[in-house]
């Protein structure tokens, strides 16, 4: 028989080409960019403290920097990393207890895991900038 | 592994299209994955038009419609049609489905049908569930005992049976394990949503001795830990259960043992 050759030759059914996008898909998706992202995030900040503490020269440079157009881009992105990455933390800490898979309540969560951090780092940024 | 793009020889090309009603009519559009192991040719998509005044009302009804009509070839499983036996489980209209209990007024436009997702296919419609079925026997569905049998039955009270309710129904259709991305990326080593809730159904079992047994078989970082709670299992159970709240149960009690 030539069972395994007929195997081998059985092609793999289409799966993201064909699924229907969802937003709860999506915000796992966003966790996981956001996640990434923040761990350069991460890398910046430990940049910041490390050139406060070596002296005011450096310190000065890195700050000027950030406050160009794109260090204040990057920022802005990073803040909202960081909500969005903390509101899939809550979600995903409420789901740890086993509560909240109501697909209606899962929606909702998702809902204001996209609206919350645009909101916060807006609010946020607006008090900075004042 | 996580590979976003279909091997090249699964990727599907335009099909044929079988029937182009002429005139008027009340005709629904149906494009269909076809793949056949007899030559050497990629899936491709058909087109076929079912007549909707001579068809029934689901999705099952309308490729009963094509393959009894146009097209004897077309291959899928169907049994029951009622929704019990999970043999029609497909991707419909985007996501997986009974076709059975799937009416063709809840989609918009061509009614797009294709296997369930990432899947060996062994013809048309039809996938290899070989695997996923060695995944449940895996979770060994049964009731494991050590103390000696009862007379009669194994008694449970009816709080510990409603304990089930939600759990029970699954018709091992596949539709959650085939619609899950981090099934689609490790099924080799994660066990999928279908199973999982399997595995709970008897963890949650009060007649049920093996529960240490059975957790310690599932504390692994694929096997169970591949469920991010992307929640599409949930989504796509056509019963209404939720693969991801059974999942979410199987994580606590295992936290909870620590303590």
């Amino acid at each position: 028989m030539s069972q395994n050759k007929l195997k081998a030759a059985r092609p793999l059914s289409p799966h993201l080409q064909i699924y229907s996008p969802m937003l709860t898909m999506t915000m796992s998706i966003m966790n996981r960019l956001t996640g990434i992202g923040l761990y350069f995030g991460i890398m910046i900040f430990t940049w910041w403290l490390m050139a406060a503490a070596s002296g005011p020269a450096y310190f000065n440079w890195v700050n000027s920097l950030l406050d160009t157009f794109l260090g204040k881009f990057v920022l802005l992105l990073a803040t909202w990393g960081f909500f969005h990455h903390m509101f899939g933390g809550i979600r995903h800490f409420i789901w740890d207890f086993a509560k909240g898979f109501n697909l209606a309540t899962v929606e909702t969560m998702a809902r204001i895991g996209v609206v919350g951090p645009v909101i916060i780092t807006g609010v946020l940024w607006y008090m900075l900038c004042n | 592994m996580v590979q976003l793009t279909l091997p090249k020889k699964s990727k599907p090309k335009q099909g044929k299209t079988w029937n182009k009603p002429e005139n008027g009519g009340n005709w629904r559009e149906f494009h269909i994955y076809r793949w056949s192991p007899d030559d050497d040719e990629n899936p491709q998509i058909d087109t076929y038009f079912v007549d909707m005044d001579d068809c029934g009302p689901m999705v099952l009804d309308g490729i009963i419609w094509i393959k009894n009509k146009i097209d004897p070839t077309l291959t899928f499983r169907r049994s029951c049609r009622e929704g019990i036996c999970g043999s029609c489980s497909m991707n419909i209209d985007g996501s997986n489905t009974l076709a059975c209990t799937k009416g063709l007024d809840e989609i918009k436009g061509a009614v797009k049908i294709y296997p369930l997702p990432h899947m060996a296919v062994v013809k048309d419609l039809v996938p290899d569930l070989s695997h996923f079925y060695a995944q449940h026997r895996s979770i060994e569905p049964w009731l494991k005992t050590t103390t000696p049998e009862p007379q009669k039955e194994w008694k449970q009270s009816i709080e510990d049976r409603a304990e089930l309710d939600g759990l029970y129904e699954c018709i091992l259709c596949a539709c959650c394990s085939t619609s899950c991305p981090s099934y689609w990326w490790n099924s080799d080593r994660y066990l999928g949503p279908a199973a999982l809730l399997q595995a709970y159904r008897w963890v949650a079992d009060s007649r049920d001795e093996a529960t240490g047994e059975r957790l310690d078989n599932l504390e692994d970082p694929f096997r169970l830990y591949r469920c991010h709670t992307i929640m599409n299992c949930a989504k796509a159970c056509p019963k209404g259960l939720s693969p991801a709240k059974a999942i979410a149960e199987l994580k606590k009690k295992l936290v909870e043992r620590k303590y």
